[in-house]
């Protein structure tokens, strides 16, 4: 909302500087966002008589002027303007000057043109920054002609209306009365303990048998509706002072009877609307929704095609505006408007904002509107309306008032009591506010406040503009702000009991899971947790996969973030492509996060959010180091994965495997599928992981049981046989780990490869380790050792049809 | 010449040779072994005349003795050669880099999450995680936000039905915590939260963190307290706190949090826009309302809220002057965030 501070001083005595006051405004809650002073720019110009007017004696196009500035002299300046004459006033920048030009700052200093003494420069109304609207005459092409009443030598800032401040001022959702400058006035008069002036608001009436009765069909929507009939309607242009604040606020002068209604809307707060009383057929004002695909054209010309739930203002025939949101161009004052009827109505701030939204369509009323009217506005703003009509001229209001709603006038609102202590207001802060002050914060904001001593009661009227009061602590709030925070004397939960704090244990799994990662190497990264459904078409997922069962944001800012993710592997690919076009050769990443899994689609139960992690590898490092990270973080859990080879549309269909826990797959591991490899123009491998930590989670937690160190040091011995292609590593760990009890584990440690072995043949290698019993009394004699040995040889031949090498 | 002299004296000879000490030791196994020459002397005492005997035998074992003491000399100056040959041939280069292993590093969002906790868990608060898609009752009804209300517009929601939206405030896992417990509640419950805004200085999805405490006789000034706490562990020991009014639904008072710029100490600075403040979080006094639709008795307890968002403490903390490097995951960004 913004503030001159000129308007503010109309109602508020304000005694402090304009940077105190920014302070002020931001202890109570109103934080300024901007402060500008208007004539910064614009320094060291004044207004000067024009005494004489000569030709420059070697340029046509030049004039050499005599000024008069009173007491500060005269000086010569020269001109290429045309409009100058002997005895105009006009402002002049003198020498060391600042004005404006073309969006920059230009200095003026004394010099020559062509030969001759120029002392200066006359401005127009550009180098100063300003419109018609803040002096008449600002647009003309030349210099800017002030009025004959000015007195010479006057800081041209006063005269134009451009010594002033203007606050942009952030009003927080709650209080929708400080979107007006009589609202910001209230309050900057209470945090200031000045006197706020009356809205001038009185105005007589000539009577009239005329009646425009109003009918509200939709008592929700239009909770109130206020209508005036304004007869002697004379159409012209505003006084100055009216039409220099419309400019200030950012709006352009229309006409007298259209600056009115802006007026009130930044005044009071109130949006209201002016239709010519001729163009209203059938005397009467109808407020219903619209019937689907009613057209109106608006006052800019838009013609819109309307839909059931917007709102409408109609005639005896046809639609005349739309409800808070713009008049239609058939009733629009124009200049030979002769009877106006003024409307100042509450309607539903959703309502406005979604009809605004729907059709585009936005304006200064439908911004107010959606912030929220209270009934106390409509009635005020049609008394200041026609109070200002009144003092202006331009029309006579009649004592015809159509009122539809709940109350009759200002005065029937009732008041909202709130019985509540003193005691607890303070117990909501913690501190003790005297209660003499509590009476007078709350008096100045325009609470009503008794106390009655007898029962310890305080009863507190809360004014029609206060609608977000409702109890006690919105009352401790009010005291507060103007009280002032630093009187809070911090304290560290006094009262509070003792509680236990701190990760649950699951979260301390996700934790330690982490820490894990990071130590092998792997950094955690963070994405959006939703992505382009295109994502499903690179990964080559068929059209029923599951993973495309997703869930469609209703509203997504683009189509690249409109689904939520089923699984993680897309970003992580995003997140790898990235790095390697940035040159990021090599790397490991890991992401811990949701994944959503819809129950159903379109949505009618909450879906599932399930713990995934997703890990990516590409440069250096290949399958078998993103499946030991997936070791490690076994290992670390107490987990016994298997790994059996697997399959997914977007991995190379040889290295890729699924990972279970039991019988029940829990994730997968592997290489990138080339063909979207060379689609991303990836040269170096990737890899790819996805854990669903969902079904881990449960088999995390563990209590260590401390096992007997063994009483006899184990045996180990190399076994290597040769095998057909076909025989996998687990396949002959499990014969060999069936073989023999006495095995504790066997692990590969080479595979090697040679013609003479035979076409699809391989040789491999395991260290065995054997262990004695725990309760065995003796060591393993290398004979029962050796009797192992050849048992697992015989399994080996038999299961596998393999040969010791 | 006797057989003891030209032994001696090929032993010698053969010694001298020997490049290493096992050749020497291959040497002294011909003359000294079982099977060796001097041993075969000794074997052959039943064909010398017992007279000679004795004297035979003396000189053989003066012979062995000699020839024991010679290839002891000899071994001992072969071995410290091969000791040094050895310790010159394994000379490295040690300004060669280590093998090394580069460790990763949690998201700075984590590492700030995990400070926080790590402070209000020292007092008390206990961390629950709410879930990410809620409806409208958890996230903005049971808030106190109304029907109407611009609030439930002022933060641009994804909707994904009628019913279901992203969360756009951890706040809303505040209520699943007071339906479920009994007074005295501490929780933090950090997580991820949505909006409809993206552009250079928001992203559509962050983190924020909420923190709740309710129990008898909590006011304003503990809620104060509480934040001084926090600026001075989160900042420096000289952060201050600032409150001013602000507005939201679910408290009353509302404040909005600033504190004291950590860059300047106050005085001014690009950082705080010369202001000295920067605000940090919002917070305020549990409304009544909320308490009561979870049903907790607002006569008999109260509470206060905070909300803070995790990717402005970890660009403030950490000078990350951009929000989008929080989700590009830029392996160089996030290799600076290690231990």
């Amino acid at each position: 909302m913004l503030l001159p501070l000129s308007w503010l001083k109309e109602y508020v005595d304000v005694d402090v500087t304009s940077e105190e006051l920014q302070e002020k405004l931001f202890s109570c809650g109103f934080e300024v966002e901007e402060m500008k002073y208007l004539g910064k720019d614009v320094t060291n110009v004044f207004v000067g008589r024009i005494e004489k007017c000569e030709k420059h004696p070697d340029a046509d196009r030049l004039t050499v002027c005599t000024l008069d500035f009173g007491d500060k002299g005269k000086r010569q300046i020269c001109t290429a303007a045309t409009n100058v004459f002997e005895g105009a006033k006009v402002p002049c920048a003198l020498d060391g000057a600042t004005v404006l030009k073309e969006g920059g700052v230009q200095k003026i200093k004394t010099g020559k043109l062509r030969g001759v003494l120029s002392e200066g420069m006359m401005c127009s109304g550009e180098e100063l920054g300003i419109t018609d609207d803040f002096y008449e005459g600002a647009e003309v092409n030349g210099i800017l002609i002030l009025d004959e009443n000015e007195r010479i030598g006057e800081d041209i800032r006063k005269v134009v209306g451009i010594d002033d401040y203007l606050f942009d001022i952030a009003v927080t959702a709650n209080r929708p009365d400080c979107q007006s400058i009589y609202g910001l006035a209230r309050e900057v008069a209470a945090v200031l303990k000045k006197e706020l002036k009356p809205l001038e608001t009185g105005y007589t009436t000539e009577k009239t048998e005329e009646k425009i009765p109003v009918e509200v069909k939709e008592k929700k929507l239009c909770p109130l509706y206020v209508g005036n009939l304004v007869k002697d309607v004379k159409i012209g242009k505003s006084p100055r002072l009216i039409r220099r604040r419309l400019a200030l606020m950012g709006l352009r002068s229309v006409n007298n009877i259209v600056d009115i209604t802006n007026y009130v809307l930044l005044e009071v707060g109130q949006p209201m609307h002016a239709f010519d009383r001729n163009f209203l057929r059938g005397d009467k004002i109808v407020v219903r929704c619209a019937e689907e695909g009613e057209k109106i054209t608006t006052l800019d010309e838009k013609e819109f095609s309307l839909r059931q739930d917007n709102l409408l203002i109609c005639d005896g025939e046809r639609p005349v505006a739309i409800a808070g949101v713009m008049g239609g161009l058939n009733s629009e004052i124009k200049q030979e408007t002769g009877e106006v009827f003024f409307e100042a109505a509450c309607f539903a701030r959703d309502s406005v904002r979604k009809t605004s939204r729907a059709l585009g369509q936005r304006s200064d009323s439908s911004a107010r509107f959606e912030k929220g009217v209270y009934e106390i506005f409509a009635f005020e703003g049609m008394s200041r309306a026609l109070h200002l009509v009144q003092q202006l001229g331009c029309g006579t209001p009649t004592d015809f008032t159509a009122v539809a709603g709940a109350h009759g006038s200002a005065k029937d609102i009732p008041a909202r009591k709130i019985r509540t202590t003193y005691q607890k207001i303070n117990s909501v802060l913690g501190i003790e506010v005297p209660e003499s002050e509590t009476d007078k914060i709350l008096r100045r904001l325009g609470f009503t406040v008794s106390f009655n001593k007898k029962k310890g009661e305080l009863s507190v009227a809360v004014p029609p503009w206060r609608e977000d009061v409702e109890d006690f602590p919105d009352l401790a709030e009010e005291v507060i702000r103007m009280y002032g925070y630093e009187h809070l004397r911090p304290t560290f939960l006094e009262n509070a009991k003792v509680t236990r704090g701190g990760f649950s244990g699951e979260q301390k799994q996700e934790n330690k899971l982490k820490n894990v990662l990071k130590g092998q190497g792997f950094s955690e990264a963070c994405n959006y947790s939703f992505y382009s459904p295109k994502e499903f078409d690179l990964l080559r997922l068929g059209p029923d996969a599951p993973e495309r069962q997703a869930i469609r944001i209703l509203n997504p800012i683009g189509e690249d973030l409109s689904v939520l993710r089923t699984f993680l592997a897309p970003s992580m690919l995003a997140d790898i492509v990235r790095n390697l076009r940035r040159g990021n050769a090599d790397g490991k990443l890991f992401e811990l996060a949701n994944r959503y899994l819809a129950r159903e689609l379109p949505l009618v139960s909450r879906p599932e959010e399930r713990r995934t992690l997703v890990l990516g590898l590409w440069g250096e490092g290949d399958f078998f180091d993103l499946k030991g990270a997936v070791e490690a973080l076994a290992e670390a859990f107490d987990l016994k994965l298997r790994f059996e080879k697997g399959a997914r549309p977007y991995l190379h269909p040889g290295v890729t495997a699924d990972v279970l826990l039991g019988e029940k797959r829990v994730g997968y591991l592997g290489e990138l599928h080339p063909m979207i490899a060379e689609e991303l123009a990836i040269e170096r491998k990737v890899y790819l992981g996805e854990l669903d930590l969902s079904l881990l989670s449960g088999k995390f937690s563990r209590d260590i049981v401390f096992r007997n160190l063994p009483k006899f040091e184990s045996v180990t011995r190399d076994l290597a046989f040769v095998a057909e292609e076909k025989v996998t590593c687990a396949e002959a760990e499990a014969c060999i780990l069936r073989a023999s009890k006495a095995v504790k584990s066997a692990e590969l440690f080479d595979v090697y490869r040679d013609k003479k072995l035979g076409a699809d043949k391989k040789s491999m290698a395991f260290r065995l380790t054997f262990s004695p019993d725990e309760k065995a009394e003796k060591p393993l004699s290398p004979e029962a050792v050796e009797g192992f040995f050849e048992k697992i040889v015989h399994a080996l031949e038999k299961e596998l049809h393999a040969e010791l090498r | 010449m006797e057989d003891t002299e030209l032994i001696e004296n090929e032993a010698q000879r053969e010694a001298e040779t020997a490049q290493d000490s096992h050749a020497l030791y291959e040497i002294k196994m011909k003359f000294l072994g079982r099977t060796g020459k001097v041993t075969a002397l000794l074997k052959n005492m039943r064909e010398i005349e017992a007279d000679k005997r004795p004297a035979f035998g003396k000189r053989v074992n003066d012979l062995r003795e000699s020839l024991e003491r010679k290839f002891a000399l000899l071994e001992e100056k072969l071995k410290k050669r091969e000791l040094e040959r050895r310790l010159a041939a394994e000379e490295i280069d040690v300004t060669v880099p280590g093998r090394r292993f580069k460790p990763g590093a949690l998201h700075p969002v984590t590492r700030v999450r995990d400070k926080l906790v790590d402070l209000f868990a020292g007092i008390g608060f206990e961390v629950f995680e709410g879930p990410e898609i809620e409806d409208q009752y958890y996230n903005f009804t049971a808030l106190n936000t109304p029907e109407d209300h611009p609030a439930r517009d002022m933060q641009d929601t994804f909707y994904l039905s009628n019913g279901f939206l992203l969360r756009t405030q951890t706040s809303a896992g505040q209520i699943r915590v007071m339906e479920s417990r009994k007074p005295p509640i501490k929780i933090v419950s950090p997580g991820r939260v949505f909006r409809s805004d993206d552009d250079a200085t928001h992203s559509p999805m962050f983190h924020q963190m909420e923190g709740l405490v309710v129990d008898r006789g909590i006011t304003l000034c503990d809620l104060s307290g509480m934040l001084d706490e926090f600026a001075r562990a989160m900042f420096t020991k000289e952060t201050k706190t600032r409150l001013r009014p602000s507005y939201f639904p679910f408290t009353e008072p509302s404040v909005e949090v600033d504190v004291s710029c950590f860059s300047c100490g106050g005085k001014g600075c690009p950082l705080c826009k010369g202001t000295g403040w920067i605000e940090v979080l919002g917070a305020g006094m549990v409304n009544r309302k909320v308490l009561k639709n979870c049903g907790i008795d607002p006569d008999e307890y109260s509470g206060f809220a905070f909300g803070l968002g995790l990717e402005r403490i970890a660009m403030l903390k950490y000078g990350i002057n951009n929000i989008k490097l929080l989700t590009e995951n830029d392996v160089r960004f996030l290799a600076q965030f290690k231990d």
